[in-house]
């Protein structure tokens, strides 16, 4: 399942949700973004999608992951628009019957989303708006996948 | 006419984040595309760089592909949300 939303959401209540609807499953891993405070600098985080290439991205993220690990389910969530530090800006749980699938499932989807999901981000300071781009180390980390052959 | 978008950063280098516009009779594939939009919009080269992806109707290219009247063209620059 896969929500792109411009209306905050609520982590716990979407964990528990999906561990209600995976019943049965051995392990649930889940990971939480948080909009970062940067000591206060940072007021707005602004982000962009281009639906439905967004959608499809992400879905097709999804479908390898469950090619390439033992999965139950998986529950991806993406904040769009303009949201305020300590606000979640996203969310992968994933199931499956062991840990380490799970584990290493929501770390190759975190991968995904930082550095070839199809969104732009703004962070909005007291120093001015300035559009982020992956750093160097978030193509690294995407980059073990494939060095693992696949 | 053709719709365009600008995501990111390109929003702030053309000043819009989509427009409509007359493709000119010589423009037919996403390079002349580039080349046109970025001397129209004085861009300074910002819609020639090589890690600012097209998409043609929801689709990455490779340049030049054929582009025309009717179509959605999308101006990406690099990527990433999280």
């Amino acid at each position: 399942m896969i929500d792109i939303t411009e209306t905050p959401f609520d982590h716990a209540e979407a964990l528990a949700e999906f561990t209600r609807r995976v019943g049965g499953a051995g392990a649930v891993v889940s990971f939480t973004g948080l909009v970062r405070g940067e000591d206060g600098v940072v007021s707005t985080l602004h982000l962009q999608a281009y639906s439905p290439m967004t959608e499809r991205g992400i879905e097709a993220a999804v479908k390898t992951a469950k090619a390439r690990w033992p999965l139950i389910d998986a529950h991806v969530i993406h904040r769009i628009g303009d949201m305020a530090p300590g606000e979640p800006i996203v969310f992968v749980a994933i199931a499956s019957a062991h840990r380490r699938a799970a584990f290493e499932a929501a770390d190759y989807l975190m991968d995904y989303l930082k550095t070839d999901a199809v969104f732009w981000k703004k962070e909005v300071s007291s120093a001015g708006a300035a559009w982020i781009e992956p750093r160097a180390e978030d193509y690294q980390d995407r980059a073990r996948w494939d060095a693992q052959g696949g | 006419m053709a719709r365009l978008l600008y995501f990111g950063r390109l929003s702030d280098v053309t000043g819009h984040a989509e427009e409509t516009r007359d493709l000119p009779s010589d423009v037919a594939d996403t390079a002349a595309l580039r080349r046109w939009l970025d001397a129209d919009h004085a861009a300074d080269g910002a819609l020639l760089e090589a890690s600012v992806r097209l998409a043609v109707n929801s689709e990455i290219v490779m340049d030049p592909a054929p582009v025309s009247n009717g179509d959605e063209i999308a101006f990406m620059p690099p990527v990433g949300g999280g």
